[in-house]
């Protein structure tokens, strides 16, 4: 091997540069584990929800106009989902989230079922959509920056535009809330992105406009995490004006509170999440797995990617020296 | 042999005529300026000119080579189908399973098994480690086949392909798939150049062939930085999903447990392609380069059991794994079959100094570390994603367009050893 001196380190001072270009704009990346001030999101009360479903089909219309959720171009209807193969007249009945349904309401059933929100021989509702993590895992793992975090209201949403379609936001996602359209050559990734579109008609989420009972209700995240711990606080039974709609509605309906199971859904799931969730039936039964972290889960990765710069500047400070020091009896050759 | 005159006219014809003529007489060793004018028949004369590995006597007219090509032909079509009709109608992946074969094996197999390069790259180059310099352009230019393999793989098991290049210029520095994409990239560059003193030697292009000799070690530090971080990134993957992916594989140093089983398959990798093609090529492999790399897989090795046995102690504790559940029994396998027997045997002087013995050890490294990358990535979220109403098995379109890639590497390396000057110091 001959190789001038003066070469060899022209040929690592261009390496250096690269190892700049990895180093220095790491340092701002780090996604931020606060609520935005101004975050908005839902709250899902179970015990209210009496499964009319009105929030999903609103959802889907009101996502299919231009900016939603779910539009694409030259759609003519809302994207409709039909039954599976050999029922194909059934219509739009999804059983799961799909690339045609941002929310769905599910039903927990219990020997004879004969209470509302009771774990046994009971029945009770539920509510799977995008939580809108504080530190979303989407958002991080996306390698073209194709899921954000909107900044002021913290809603993560989707630009379809620059996914490559790796599918690694489904992979990430702890809830498993991000689902792809596999009937598509061109594929879009499909999930709530908190009806962001209508905000500046000053309207909110659909599924909260929407709901008859109360039981879906938007407003800013502050506010319905003091709401739910006020309801927490309640006495089963004692009577409570909820609000409709939004959390800071007039409009309220009186009703006696029902028995909660757990605390605050959301409050530490994934670091803590803007859609929060109350419920009479504890959440593992109702299929909210148990296993999530109660942590931001980009940290887990932003461990490994700080250290990359230290892998560059160690291999080419150490290669040098033991190249120097493996290469010097070879010099006069 | 028809008369072509008679379909494509006395020009055509004639010509057509003469080329399968010139074809049948002196296959590819024909005078190519007759066709191309003399400068880029010239190139191409020089290109197909297999004086060089004369000695080894690989011919390319053999049924292997045709069921070669016929492999690639059908992935080739498959290709085109799930380009056409979308990921959806190729592969059986579904929202609880995102990721599939293509990822697991293709990808996270396919750059596993190329690491052997760097680290060849670096004894050579770095370390100044002479004897391995023999295997140096054959290691390198099988990381390169590897490391296309899971370029292409991804291209097509992305349901964008046209648009994969977005990650280029779109830096989402949070993502370890980012830093993945950009090292696939930069790597094969990289790999690129460092095959690039074959192709340039065989040209004679001189002066293309000094300034990429110059820089040589530069590139190799970048390519072993980039290696380092490509092999454990792809563990890196997984960090994000601690729910997801079974306890028994994941945990917080899944990017060391990748870069170490890498570098072991990579040794290992290496050794068995030196053996195979001193076998089916007719040249001599120098035997202490073998033993050097059997001994370099037992050190990694032990290093690779001790991670593993220390991660089992401090994790989901050995009773995760002896409970016979059907994820236990393939951790146990993937073990058993790639690091325990192989490194058990290799402690036996007898098979550390017998070739055949060493060839075997080899396979079982290459198979354990392989299964274990499916496990990660097939298997290993199996109770997730049926829990979550999953279920999935390669489709025959998936599993045809790996074979079709398996055999288009084996066939690149066939023709680069027929072409390209590969086993340079055997060719005395
Ligand atoms: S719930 Fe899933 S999809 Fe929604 S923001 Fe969190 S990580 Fe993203
Ligand atoms: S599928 Fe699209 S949105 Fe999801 S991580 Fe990949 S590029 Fe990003
Ligand atoms: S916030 Fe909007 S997009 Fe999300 S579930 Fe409700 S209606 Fe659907």
């Amino acid at each position: 091997m001959k190789t001038s001196r003066r070469a060899f380190l022209k040929s690592l001072a261009g390496s250096g540069g690269a190892l700049l270009a990895t180093g220095i704009p790491c340092a701002q990346a780090r996604m931020s584990k606060e609520l935005p001030a101004q975050a908005v999101g839902l709250l899902y009360d179970a015990t209210l929800c009496v499964g009319c479903k009105s929030c999903m089909v609103n959802c889907k219309k009101e996502n299919s106009v231009p900016g939603g959720a779910l539009y694409k171009k030259g759609m003519t209807a809302p994207p409709y989902e039909r039954g599976p193969k050999g029922d194909e007249a059934i219509w739009d009945a999804p059983r799961e989230l799909s690339g045609k349904t941002l929310n769905i309401i599910k039903v927990y059933k219990n020997g004879n079922c004969q209470q509302k929100d009771r774990a046994v021989d009971g029945y009770a509702f539920f509510k799977q959509q995008c939580l809108h993590c504080v530190s979303p895992a989407c958002v991080s793992v996306c390698p073209a920056g194709a899921f954000r975090k909107d900044p002021a209201t913290g809603a993560v949403y989707y630009l379809a535009d620059k996914c490559i379609g790796c599918r690694y936001c489904q992979l990430a996602c702890p809830f498993g809330i991000p689902r792809y359209e596999w009937d598509s050559a061109w594929p879009e990734v499909r999930k709530c992105q908190l009806c962001r579109h209508r905000y500046h008609e000053g309207k909110y989420a659909a599924c909260a406009e929407f709901c008859p009972t109360g039981a879906t209700i938007f407003g800013k995240v502050v506010e319905l995490r003091a709401e739910a711990k006020r309801r927490l606080a309640l006495r089963p039974g004692e009577s409570y004006d909820f609000p409709l709609q939004r959390v800071d509605a007039t409009e309220k309906t009186r009703r006696a509170a029902a028995k909660y199971a757990d605390g605050v859904y959301g409050l530490i799931e994934a670091g803590g999440t803007q859609n929060i969730m109350l419920s009479g039936v504890s959440f593992d039964l109702l299929g909210f797995r148990k296993n999530i972290a109660k942590f931001d889960l980009p940290s887990l990765t932003w461990g490994y990617i700080a250290k990359i710069p230290w892998v560059f500047a160690g291999v080419f400070l150490g290669g040098t020296a033991i190249y120097k020091a493996t290469h010097r009896s070879d010099k006069e050759g | 042999m028809k008369d072509l005159t008679k379909y494509l006219g006395p020009r055509y014809g004639g010509a057509a005529k003469q080329l399968a003529e010139d074809f049948r007489k002196n296959g590819l060793g024909m005078d190519m300026t007759r066709y191309l004018g003399p400068r880029y028949g010239e190139l191409l004369n020089k290109l197909l000119d297999d004086s060089i590995s004369a000695h080894l006597g690989i011919k390319m007219n053999t049924p292997f080579t045709l069921a070669l090509v016929a492999l690639i032909g059908v992935a080739a079509l498959i290709a085109v189908y799930r380009l056409l009709f979308g990921i959806g109608a190729a592969s059986n992946l579904n929202d609880a399973w995102p990721w599939g074969l293509w990822i697991s094996f293709d990808v996270l197999g396919g750059v596993a098994m190329a690491a052997g390069a760097f680290l060849i790259a670096a004894a050579v180059y770095i370390f100044n480690w002479k004897k391995y310099k023999c295997i140096a352009r054959a290691s390198i230019l099988n990381a390169f086949f590897g490391y296309l393999l899971a370029a292409i793989s991804i291209t097509l098991d992305v349901g964008r392909s046209f648009v994969i290049w977005h990650p280029l210029v779109m830096w989402q520095l949070n993502s370890v798939m980012f830093i993945v994409a950009l090292h696939l990239v930069l790597y094969l560059t990289t790999l690129g150049t460092e095959s690039s003193p074959m192709v340039f030697e065989k040209l004679g292009w001189q002066g293309a062939l000094s300034f990429v000799n110059r820089c040589m070690v530069g590139v190799v530090m970048f390519g072993v930085a980039l290696s380092l971080l490509h092999q454990s990134s792809l563990g890196a993957n997984y960090l994000i999903v601690p729910g997801k992916l079974n306890p028994i594989w994941y945990s917080h140093l899944l990017p060391y447990h990748f870069l170490v089983s890498a570098i072991m398959l990579g040794l290992a990798l290496v050794s068995f392609e030196t053996l195979l093609t001193g076998k089916v090529f007719n040249h001599k492999v120098p035997r202490e380069v073998i033993e050097g790399l059997a001994r370099g897989v037992m050190i990694v090795g032990s290093f690779y059991l001790f991670l593993k046995i220390w991660h089992l102690a401090t994790g989901p504790g050995l009773g995760a794994v002896l409970d016979g559940s059907f994820l236990g029994n393939l951790y146990l396998i993937e073990m058993v079959v790639g690091v325990i027997v192989p490194l058990s045997l290799l402690c036996l002087r007898s098979v550390r100094t017998n070739l055949n013995r060493i060839f075997a050890v080899d396979i079982m490294v290459v198979l354990g570390v392989l299964l274990n990358r499916m496990n990660v990535g097939i298997s290993g979220v199996s109770e997730y994603a049926t829990g979550s109403g999953g279920d999935y098995f390669p489709s025959l379109m998936e599993l045809a367009l790996t074979v079709g890639m398996i055999a288009f590497a084996i066939l690149g390396f066939k023709i680069c050893a027929k072409y390209l000057n590969l086993f340079p110091e055997t060719h005395h």
